[in-house]
């Protein structure tokens, strides 16, 4: 049965093609949403349809289709944009994930405004997506990190934050941990980091599939973000940023699409966002995140997120009925400050043992460092097996789940 | 498919719960390797002792899934003692055995799961040369055959072998 505040979760499902088969004779049971989501029909007919009737390059043709096709990429940059709170559409620029909308802000703002001793702030809970380019940027420049580090609780510990900022010229940091679910108080921190004058680039690829997001409220300068965890197809996601900033930024991909005049002896850059939309884009991609915002709308990302609380409440009570201190879940345990998001250690059981295990019981989790080494160093662990819930999950996923975890310890024992 | 007897054999859950030459060895004379599986963070540390062109002695530490260390405590019984030809003879015919054949594109999956255990390969793809020394049996080591048929866990399988092949290459120099 699908109890659940705000979402009807039997029906939900029904509009997931994958989730109605069986692996090795069991029902599949999606939990690694937080690595990539299912996608619902809607978005899977949106992108068919589109393919089958309008497609055509965009802003070039004078033709019918391809002024269709453009009107509805331009459509969905703007559905994405309302659905983020930002102010215009021409505030968010596509590019293929939140990895290429980091890399957007380090390549374009970061070279022209970091340099030998310049700050960059931050956290031991990053993905690798917001550390890897600040290091290539450190590398390269002599740009100085330094980091927020963690409590016991697996939330960041802010006592140090003045000390940490003085002299930072931008933060970086996760709205919500992949590994933790940790919900981090970017309005906070942003706030201090403005009062210090450095700008703030919030990594939320696992936010805004999971919580209203509205930039304003976040009060951060940078969002990154990514459509195949929020319903959309692989390949498109991107950054928001305000507007005056995109303006000062200098292009970067170069290329046909984000010029208006290009010479054997130089170029002129076009406007924003298309300055940083080199080469055709992702447009059936596009219009597919389009219809998972529409998708997710219609939801209302209240009951999402009451449904994600609701879920992540029951998981901690039922896994630690079940296997009480042999099963170690890392982070927050208020499903107050807590995403989706188990990460778990199950005795001294590897966790691509565990996975493999739970793969015999139909159950999909990932195992692994989830693309955050420093972290998992941080909470001396190896690796870990994580479960991540969606829209199209229940109680009964877990129930599967917790039973799995007994054919692991059996297994192993 | 595939279920899980064909991948947890009991020889691989006893080298996984009872592994075999665990621990440190002096370095020197010992030389120290490190191996990393950077997908799920397995990690070997092998530190290895030849003398005369002989494996004299091996140990192991580090941390990682059941496949990983049972193969690398399978891997340090089934080379000690023997000569560097015949420990870099059990490393190919090890690999072949994983599906994994030295002559580039014709790597895991592209050889229609030949999981036979003559090191023939039989798909002509290999370097024919006379082996360079007899083979020493893979005895207990066969129990990982059924890793093929989870194509992921090979890198896991084939982890300590490859920090093995390092470490002789760095003991031979």
């Amino acid at each position: 049965m699908a109890l659940s505040p705000g979402l009807d979760v039997d029906a939900i499902k029904d509009d997931f093609p994958i989730l109605d088969q069986k692996v090795h004779g069991r029902r599949l049971v999606y939990l690694d949403s937080a690595s990539s989501s299912q996608k619902p029909i809607q978005v899977l007919e949106a992108m068919d349809e589109y393919y089958r009737t309008t497609h055509a390059n965009v802003h070039r043709g004078v033709y019918a289709i391809a002024e269709e096709a453009t009107r509805r990429f331009e459509e969905a940059r703007g559905k994405v944009a309302r659905f983020i709170g930002a102010r215009e559409a021409r505030e968010v620029v596509f590019a293929k994930n939140a990895t290429e909308g980091i890399n957007l802000v380090a390549h374009s703002w970061g070279r022209t405004h970091l340099g030998q001793g310049d700050v960059v702030v931050l956290t031991h809970m990053e993905h690798h997506a917001n550390l890897v380019p600040w290091l290539m940027l450190a590398q390269e420049k002599g740009v100085e990190l330094r980091y927020i580090p963690l409590t016991g609780e697996g939330t960041l510990d802010l006592s140090g934050l003045d000390r940490i900022l003085d002299g930072a010229k931008l933060v970086g940091v996760s709205a919500v941990s992949n590994v933790l679910g940790t919900i981090n108080p970017v309005r906070h921190i942003a706030d201090a980091a403005h009062a210090a004058g450095a700008l703030v680039l919030a990594d939320a690829a696992q936010h805004v599939p999971h919580l209203t997001t509205d930039v304003a409220e976040l009060g951060c300068d940078f969002l990154a973000f990514t459509g195949h965890k929020m319903l959309g197809p692989t390949g498109i996601g991107g950054l928001w940023a305000r507007a005056d900033l995109l303006e000062a930024m200098p292009p970067f991909l170069g290329g046909g699409e984000m010029i208006t005049d290009v010479r054997l002896d130089g170029f002129t850059p076009t406007e924003i966002p298309w300055k940083f939309e080199a080469g055709t884009p992702p447009i059936a991609e596009a219009v597919g995140l389009g219809a998972a915002v529409d998708y997710l709308s219609a939801l209302g990302m209240d009951a999402v997120r009451a449904h994600e609380v609701d879920l992540v409440t029951y998981a901690l009570d039922t896994l630690a009925q079940r296997h009480g201190q042999d099963l170690v879940i890392h982070g927050p345990t208020d499903p107050r400050i807590k995403g989706g998001v188990l990460s778990m250690q199950l005795g001294d059981i590897h966790s691509h043992d565990v996975s493999q295990v739970l793969d015999e019981a139909g159950v999909c989790v990932r195992a692994g460092h989830h693309c955050a080494k420093p972290l998992m160093r941080c909470l001396g662990a190896n690796s870990t097996a994580r479960a991540s819930f969606y829209i199209y999950n229940d109680r009964s996923d877990i129930d599967v789940l917790a039973e799995a975890l007994g054919d692991v310890r059996k297994f192993f024992g | 498919m595939p279920g899980l007897e064909d991948l947890y054999r009991e020889i691989i859950l006893d080298h996984y719960r009872n592994p075999r030459n665990r621990g440190e060895l002096a370095v020197p004379p010992a030389h120290r390797v490190e191996g990393f599986n950077p997908l799920c963070g397995d990690e070997i540390v092998l530190y290895l002792d030849v003398r005369d062109d002989r494996v004299a002695d091996l140990s192991i530490t580090g941390q990682g899934c059941s496949i990983s260390q049972s193969s690398a405590s399978m891997m340090s019984a089934a080379v000690k003692g023997r000569t560097v030809a015949e420990a870099k003879a059990l490393i190919r015919a090890f690999k072949a055995m994983m599906s994994i054949h030295e002559a580039g594109l014709d790597g895991p999956g592209g050889s229609d799961g030949d999981g036979d255990l003559d090191g023939q390969g039989g798909s002509g793809a290999e370097p024919d040369g006379p082996p360079a020394a007899e083979t020493p049996p893979l005895g207990d080591l066969e129990a990982l055959q059924g890793v093929v048929k989870f194509p992921v866990r090979i890198k896991c399988a084939t982890l300590s072998w490859n920090t093995l092949d390092q470490g002789l290459d760095a003991a031979a120099s």
